[in-house]
C-alpha cells in the first residue's frame, strides 16, 4: 500500500480511536505490528525508522506503564522523546492545555501522544495543532492503543478473532478501555458480551454490538476470554456496589473460576491488577493468563501506530536500512 | 428629532395593521398613520414593526466577570437581536442579592441600550442556605428572584422562600415571581451533557433528565401548598414541559419559559468535544427537542428566553468538563424561533415580547401594543432576510455562539429605544 492511499482508510493523521476504523485498518497496524515485534526480540532491539523525529508524551493524567510503553516504542524506533506530565508542570501554575500544547509543539515535536482524565481532549489537541496525535487515553472515552494490543494479543494466540465468544468484566461505564475494545473486537468478527453489576454499565447501550450479562460464573465455560477490567477503588465511596468484598464474590476470577474455563481460553487485563479484587494472583498466574504477553506487545503495537503516522512514506528508506521491517505493505 | 418607521406591517397582541409609527422627542410613539414622515425615515417596507423583545434570562456578566461581557456589550447584542428590555441574572461578583448591587446593575443598564431589569437572588450568595433581603429589594423594585446557575436544593428553605414571597405582592403591586433553574444537584453533580445514548458512546459523564424532573414536580407540589408563583426557567425534557402543562392545567401559578438552544439542538452536538456545546441545562435527545417545540406552540411554556451566556475564549478551551457552560443568544433568538420553532410570526412575537414582559412585570413599557402614548420600544423585523452567524461579528464580548456558520433567515432590521433608534438597518448607532 501506498503512503497516499493510506490516507483513505480511516487512519489518518491522528490516531484518536478505534471508532472509525474499519477491519482494514485494525488489520493493517496489526500486520505491521508483527515485523515490530520481531525487533523486540533482537539482541539491540532499535531501528532507525524515526531517527530525528520527536515524539512528546503530554500526560494530563498520570500513568506510568503506558507512557513507559510509548517511549520504549519511540527509543526502538530511534525516535527522540519529551515529557510533559501534569503534576510537575506549569499546568498547576494555571497554564491552559491549549497553551501547552503550543509549547510542546514549539520544541519541534512531531506527534502528541495525550492522556487525559477528560472525554475527548485528546480530540480538542487535534483541532489546536497540525501534528499528529494518538489518544492515549481520554477519559471515560477511549484508550485505542490498548484495544490494538489486546486484538493483537488475541490474534498471536488464536490466529484470529473471528467468532471468538469474549467477556468484558467489571466497570464498563467508566472503561475507555472497553468501549475501545468493543468496537476492535466486534470489528475483527468477535462476539462481546458485558458482564458487570448493572450501576457500571453505560446508563443506554442501545446500539451497541453487545450482550449484556450481570452474572459472570454461567458464562464461563463458553467463553475464549474473559478481560478483566480494572476496578477503581474511589467507585465504592460513588456508591457502585456496596464493597470490594460484594463485588469479588461475583465478579473476580478466582482459581476456581478459572479453573471452570475452557483450557485454552484466555485471560487478559489491562493492567495494573488489584489482586483479589478482579483477579486473584493464582488466576494471573494460569497458563490461561496471557497478562504479560499484553505488556510486551503494547510496545510493539505502539511502534507500528507511530510508524504508521510518523513514519510511512518519507521514512521507508530508513527502515530499509536498518533492515527492520517489511515495507513493501 | 422625529423618526417615523414606514411602510411596515405592525404586529401587536391586538392584531395586525399595516401603517407608519411616528415617534416622538419625548419617546413616547407619537402617531400611526399612512404618508407620515419625520426628520428621520426609517424604512420597514416588507418588514415587521414589533413591540421590542423581552429577554427573561440573561448573563450580562457584570458586575464581576467585565472580560466576558458588561451591561453596555450585552445590551447591544440584545438591541441588535431587537430586545429593548433584558432581565439580567444575579449571578454577578458580587452577587445580586443586596439593593446596592441592583442599583448598580439599573444604573449601568441606564447607559445602555436596553432597560436592564434586575433579578436578585433568592438565597444570599445564591449558597441556597439564608433567604437573601427580599422585602428590601422588593422595595428597590425587584420583581424576580432566582438563583439561578442552580436550584434552590433545600425544599424547606424553597418553601419558606415561597411563602414569604406570597407576603411582599402588595408591596411590589403585583405578585412576586421566583424563578427556578431546575436540577437536583445530587443528581447532577459529575455530570456534564445529557446522559443518554450520546454520553455513553462520547464517554462524557452525563446528568438525567430526572435531575431536572425532580425538582419541577417538587415545586410544583410547593406551589400548590404556598400559593407563590413559580415561573420555571429553561425546560429542556419531555417531561418537565408536560409536568408543567398539568399544573397549569389545574390552575396552578406557574410560568415557564424555554431557551433557542434547546428547541434547536441536541446532546449529538456533544460528538465534536467542543465545550461550545456545554450549557446547563444540557442539550437533550430529539423527544425532548419535540415536547418543547410543542409546549411553545400550545402554551404551555410562556416564552422565549435566551440564557445568553457569555465566556471568554480561554475558558471554553479547556476539557469538556472543566469549561464553564452556557452560550450566546441574544444576536440569535429571533431567527431561531422563526426559523426552527415550527411557529408563525405572530406566536413568535408573542413569546419574544408581550409574554415575557407580563412576566417581567414590564408590560406598560415594553410588549405593549403600539398605539400613541405608549413608550417607543419597538423592533422592526425583516423574515425573509437570511444571514450567517459569525461569534467574532457579534457585539458581545464573548463569540462562544453555537450556532457559528450558520445560515438563518430572520433578521432584525431596526431596533428603538425609548424613541431612538439603537439599531438602523442591522447596524448599532452607538
Amino acid at each position: 500500500m501506498s503512503a497516499d492511499a493510506r490516507h483513505d482508510t480511516g487512519l489518518g493523521r491522528h490516531l484518536l480511536g478505534i471508532d472509525g476504523l474499519d477491519r482494514s485498518d485494525l488489520e493493517e497496524i496489526l500486520d505491521l505490528t508483527d515485523a515490530f515485534a520481531e525487533i523486540g526480540r533482537r539482541p539491540i532491539p532499535r531501528v532507525p525508522a524515526l531517527r530525528g523525529r520527536t515524539v512528546a508524551t503530554l500526560f494530563f493524567e498520570n500513568s506510568t506503564r503506558t507512557r513507559m510503553s510509548f517511549e520504549t516504542a519511540a527509543r526502538r524506533l530511534s525516535a527522540d522523546t519529551v515529557a510533559f506530565s501534569a503534576g510537575t508542570s506549569s499546568l498547576s501554575k494555571g497554564e491552559s492545555i491549549r497553551d501547552t500544547v503550543e509549547v510542546v509543539a514549539s520544541y519541534g515535536a512531531d506527534v502528541l501522544v495525550v492522556r487525559h482524565a477528560m472525554a475527548g481532549t485528546a480530540h480538542r489537541v487535534a483541532e489546536w495543532t497540525d501534528l499528529s496525535v494518538v489518544n492515549a487515553g481520554d477519559g471515560c472515552h477511549e484508550h485505542p492503543t490498548q484495544a490494538l494490543l489486546d486484538c493483537y494479543t488475541l490474534r498471536e494466540r488464536r490466529g484470529s478473532l473471528d467468532g471468538m465468544r469474549i467477556a468484558i468484566v467489571g466497570d464498563v461505564s467508566h472503561s475507555r478501555v472497553a468501549r475501545s475494545d468493543v468496537l476492535a473486537f466486534t470489528t475483527l468478527g468477535a462476539e462481546v458480551v458485558l458482564v458487570a453489576p448493572a450501576t457500571m454499565l453505560p446508563p443506554a447501550i442501545e446500539g451497541w454490538p453487545v450482550t449484556v450479562a450481570h452474572e459472570l460464573d454461567p458464562l464461563l465455560g463458553d467463553l475464549d476470554a474473559t478481560y478483566l477490567l480494572r476496578l477503581q477503588r474511589e467507585r465504592i465511596t460513588e456508591g457502585l456496589i456496596p464493597s470490594l468484598r460484594e463485588y469479588a464474590a461475583d465478579f473476580c476470577l478466582t482459581a476456581g473460576r478459572v479453573a471452570r474455563m475452557r483450557s485454552d481460553a484466555l485471560v487478559l487485563h489491562p493492567g495494573p491488577t488489584n489482586r483479589g479484587v478482579e483477579i486473584s494472583a493464582e488466576a494471573a498466574a494460569d497458563h490461561r493468563s496471557v497478562i504479560l504477553d499484553q505488556v510486551v506487545n503494547g510496545v510493539s503495537v505502539r511502534m507500528a501506530v507511530l510508524f504508521l503516522l510518523l513514519g510511512s512514506g518519507r521514512q521507508l528508506g530508513a527502515v530499509e536500512a536498518g533492515d527492520a521491517v517489511e515495507v513493501d505493505r | 428629532m422625529s423618526v417615523v418607521l414606514r411602510g411596515g406591517r405592525i404586529i401587536d397582541r391586538d392584531g395586525e395593521r399595516v401603517l407608519d409609527v411616528e415617534l416622538g422627542d419625548d419617546g413616547l410613539i407619537a402617531a400611526l398613520g399612512t404618508g407620515l414622515s419625520g426628520d428621520l425615515d426609517l424604512d420597514a417596507t416588507g418588514c415587521v414593526v414589533s413591540p421590542g423583545f423581552v429577554d427573561l434570562h440573561a448573563h450580562l456578566r457584570e458586575p464581576g466577570q467585565e472580560e466576558a461581557e458588561t451591561i453596555l456589550t450585552g445590551a447591544l447584542g440584545g438591541s441588535l437581536g431587537g430586545y429593548t428590555a433584558l432581565v439580567a441574572m444575579p449571578n454577578t461578583d458580587p452577587t445580586t442579592d443586596c439593593v446596592a448591587v441592583v442599583e448598580q446593575v439599573r444604573a449601568l443598564g441606564r447607559r445602555s441600550t436596553c432597560e436592564m431589569v434586575p433579578s436578585a437572588a433568592m438565597t444570599l450568595g445564591r449558597h441556597g442556605v439564608d433567604m437573601a433581603p427580599m422585602g428590601e429589594l422588593v422595595d428597590a423594585g425587584v420583581g424576580i428572584f432566582t438563583d439561578d446557575g442552580t436550584g434552590l436544593q433545600d425544599p424547606r428553605l424553597m418553601r419558606r422562600v415561597m411563602e414569604y414571597s406570597t407576603g411582599l405582592g402588595g408591596r411590589l403591586g403585583r405578585p412576586v415571581v421566583l424563578a427556578q433553574h431546575c436540577e437536583v444537584s445530587a443528581l447532577s453533580e459529575g455530570g456534564y451533557m445529557h446522559e443518554g445514548e450520546w454520553s455513553s458512546r462520547l464517554g462524557i459523564p452525563g446528568q438525567p433528565a430526572e435531575a431536572e424532573e425532580l425538582m419541577v414536580m417538587r415545586d410544583i407540589a410547593l406551589v400548590r401548598l404556598t400559593g407563590a408563583h413559580l415561573h420555571f426557567q429553561h425546560l429542556s425534557t419531555a417531561s418537565s414541559v408536560a409536568m408543567v402543562r398539568g399544573a397549569k392545567a389545574a390552575g396552578l401559578p406557574v410560568t415557564a419559559e424555554a431557551t433557542t438552544h434547546h428547541f434547536t439542538l441536541t446532546d449529538a452536538a456533544c460528538a465534536s468535544y467542543d465545550p461550545v456545546f456545554k450549557v446547563h441545562p444540557p442539550l437533550r435527545t430529539d423527544a425532548d427537542v419535540r415536547a418543547v417545540r410543542e409546549g411553545l406552540a400550545d402554551g404551555t411554556i410562556d416564552a422565549i428566553a435566551t440564557d445568553h451566556a457569555p465566556h471568554a475564549a480561554h475558558a471554553k478551551e479547556l476539557p469538556f468538563d472543566q469549561a464553564p457552560p452556557g452560550m450566546l443568544g441574544l444576536e440569535t433568538a429571533f431567527s431561531l424561533a422563526l426559523g426552527e420553532s415550527g411557529l408563525d410570526l405572530p406566536e413568535v412575537l408573542a413569546l419574544l415580547s408581550w409574554k415575557p414582559a407580563a412576566i417581567a412585570g414590564v408590560a406598560d413599557r415594553h410588549g405593549a401594543p403600539v398605539v400613541p402614548g405608549v413608550p417607543a420600544n419597538l423592533c422592526v423585523v425583516d423574515p425573509d432576510e437570511t444571514w450567517t452567524v459569525s461569534g467574532a461579528a457579534m457585539a458581545s464580548l464573548s463569540s462562544n455562539t453555537p450556532y457559528e456558520g450558520r445560515s438563518l433567515r430572520g433578521r432584525v432590521r431596526h431596533t428603538i429605544r425609548a424613541g431612538v433608534p439603537v439599531v438602523v438597518d442591522g447596524e448599532a448607532r452607538r
